[in-house]
């Protein structure tokens, strides 16, 4: 039975202790899995907590904001590339990745701006050209994006004589527990009513005392940290960047990931995240086919389940929790 | 001094005179009856005092403040709170999150707060909140869906988001429009009750004159963007041009 005696348990994250159940055996799962998986399950897992980390900014901004963004890849090229050169400068590994992060930040704030003005498609249009515009700019600058031979980052020494692979593992997964804790966080703190408020009315939302402009400006700044972060850790963990792992198609990658997982849901975004990196996995001997992929389950995910992946999860949990009722 | 005055208030629309000189003095813990028939400028004034539209001329006057050139957002923040004609709440929220939403003016925002659980502020609101749903009645609501509510629950949860944001001027604009006899009673009440128990001002629009003179204090009559009478709910009523202008010419 669920019955709630104050309302502090009431903002628990986890409440029921059936999801704690799962939650924590889920979380052992990953953390044994290095020990026992074959390494490129290892090398991909790790890729998808990189991945979870810009997917959860991502909808902060869209799914929860309602601000359509496909800048993505351009905050993702920023977050990278200065933390590539800065770690060329010598500057450590912690202090790279958060200036990565906030520089992603500020210019998450200047492409805000648009967003007080436009709406829906004609925002996204104005993303997408700062996204493509951060692009050109990178390839046509040898002194940004460090030439042909692209920007070379040193990789992290792991401790403890532990594997290379299983470090970065370790490692990701670590960074991308605290910023999925973080998005639990702000989701359900006064900060994440307001952008929910900005989606769902923003004219309700300004008469109620919700400031429009520094909340929408937040939430771009916000999901641009998250990006950034992303770009820095995915330049760590694969030793180097060129320009051309930023293109328009991973803002796309991005997108597709919000939508299939489920629009204002960090389960969602979890989710989202392995399904973009699994699929051109699972198809790697048709790698043109990839994107004919993405196209036909997002047709088949708006038509079938609007909530996404995480609609699914919750509508099946729902089924068990009534079983043998309906 | 009143707690809201209004001179000379002019608004136009391209070639319409939405709202042409109006005059308009509120002190507090009264409530105040708008009437008139469609657009004749009711829901217009309650913009210009919100500060959705900013009016061509005139000055609107809050506790002595002049709200001229205020965002909606400063608006709230001085204490006025507002319900819309056609409901505009936040659909995909539960009840308990839109009353919560009333309460975002009051809480203490510091720096990065928001990114680490702040259990004691949120507590002190839940706390306010669950008042006000006790006062209107929403207990069985409290989880739900907005979306999933009944039209009446849906403009009892419009009153109950104003009234979380503690205001001291209250607008409310065709509050019981709608709604079935019964509900209509109840709104009825808890209007009367909110005046009681919060000390509000409350401006009101309606067009269901039984229950507005029986509610209002004083009276006020709209027609196309000027007050063609004020005075007591019966004067209003009576006042030719009022007649005139719901039933027209004979």
């Amino acid at each position: 039975m669920d019955l709630i005696e104050s309302y502090k348990e009431e903002l628990q994250l986890i409440r029921k202790p059936w999801t704690r159940i799962y939650v924590a055996a889920f979380v052992i799962f990953l953390l044994l899995l290095p020990w026992v998986a074959p390494e490129h399950i290892t090398y991909i897992i790790t890729i998808i907590f990189i991945y979870t980390i810009g997917v959860q900014g991502q909808n902060l901004l869209i799914g929860y904001t309602g601000q359509i963004s496909f800048g993505q890849a351009g905050f993702l090229a920023i977050g990278a590339f200065t933390f590539g050169h800065l770690s060329q400068l010598g500057v450590p590994w912690p202090i790279g990745i958060l200036v990565a992060g906030l520089m992603a930040g500020l210019f998450g704030i200047l492409v805000g701006f648009p967003s007080l003005r436009l709406k829906g498609p004609y925002l996204a249009i104005a993303t997408m050209g700062f996204g493509i515009a951060v692009y050109q700019v990178f390839v046509n600058s040898e002194l940004l994006s460090g030439g042909r031979m692209g920007l070379i980052i040193s990789k992290l020494s792991p401790p403890f004589g532990l594997e290379d692979v299983t470090f970065n593992y370790y490692f990701n997964f670590l960074i991308a527990l605290i910023f999925t804790l973080l998005s639990y966080n702000i989701v359900s703190s006064y900060m994440g009513r307001a952008f929910i408020a900005i989606r769902d009315n923003d004219i309700a939302a300004e008469v109620i005392g919700v400031n429009l402009t520094r909340y929408k400006l937040l939430s771009f700044a916000i999901s641009s940290f998250y990006t950034g972060v992303q770009g820095a850790l995915y330049g760590l963990y694969l030793g180097y960047l060129e320009p051309n792992m930023f293109t328009f198609m991973e803002a796309i990658t991005l997108f597709v990931a919000v939508i299939i997982g489920g629009l204002a849901s960090v389960e969602g975004s979890i989710m989202g995240a392995a399904f973009v990196i699994l699929v051109p996995q699972i198809f790697s001997d048709y790698r043109e086919m990839v994107p004919v992929v993405f196209g036909t389950a997002i047709l088949l995910i708006l038509i079938f389940e609007p909530m996404g992946l995480n609609g699914r999860w919750f509508k099946m949990r729902l089924y068990f929790r009534n079983w043998p009722f309906r | 001094m009143a707690l809201l005055e209004i001179e000379q208030l002019n608004i136009s629309f391209g070639g319409i005179q939405a709202l042409q000189g109006v005059d308009l003095k509120l002190e507090s813990e009264e409530i105040l009856t708008v009437i008139g028939p469609n657009g004749s400028g009711k829901t217009t004034l309650f913009n210009c005092i919100s500060g959705v539209y900013q009016p061509d001329d005139g000055q609107v006057h809050f506790e002595g403040e002049s709200l001229d050139g205020l965002s909606p957002d400063s608006v709230a923040k001085k204490g006025i709170a507002r319900t819309f004609q056609n409901l505009r709440l936040f659909l995909h929220m539960s009840v308990l999150d839109n009353l919560l939403l009333g309460r975002h003016i009051h809480f203490k925002k510091k720096p990065l707060q928001a990114f680490f659980r702040i259990r004691p502020e949120e507590l002190r609101h839940r706390k306010i909140v669950e008042e006000i749903i006790e006062f209107l009645d929403l207990q069985a609501w409290r989880q739900a869906r907005i979306s999933d509510c009944p039209y009446g629950i849906q403009k009892r949860c419009e009153i109950a988001r104003a009234l979380a944001m503690e205001p001291r001027l209250l607008l409310l604009d065709e509050p019981i429009a709608g709604l079935t006899s019964e509900e209509k009673e109840e709104t009825a009440y808890h209007i009367t009750e909110i005046r009681g128990r919060y000390k509000t001002a409350i401006l009101l629009v309606e067009h269901d004159l039984k229950i507005a003179s029986r509610l209002a204090d004083r009276m006020i009559a709209f027609e196309l963007g000027q007050i063609i009478a004020r005075g007591t709910p019966e004067e209003v009523q009576r006042a030719p041009a009022v007649i005139q202008a719901y039933m027209g010419d004979e």
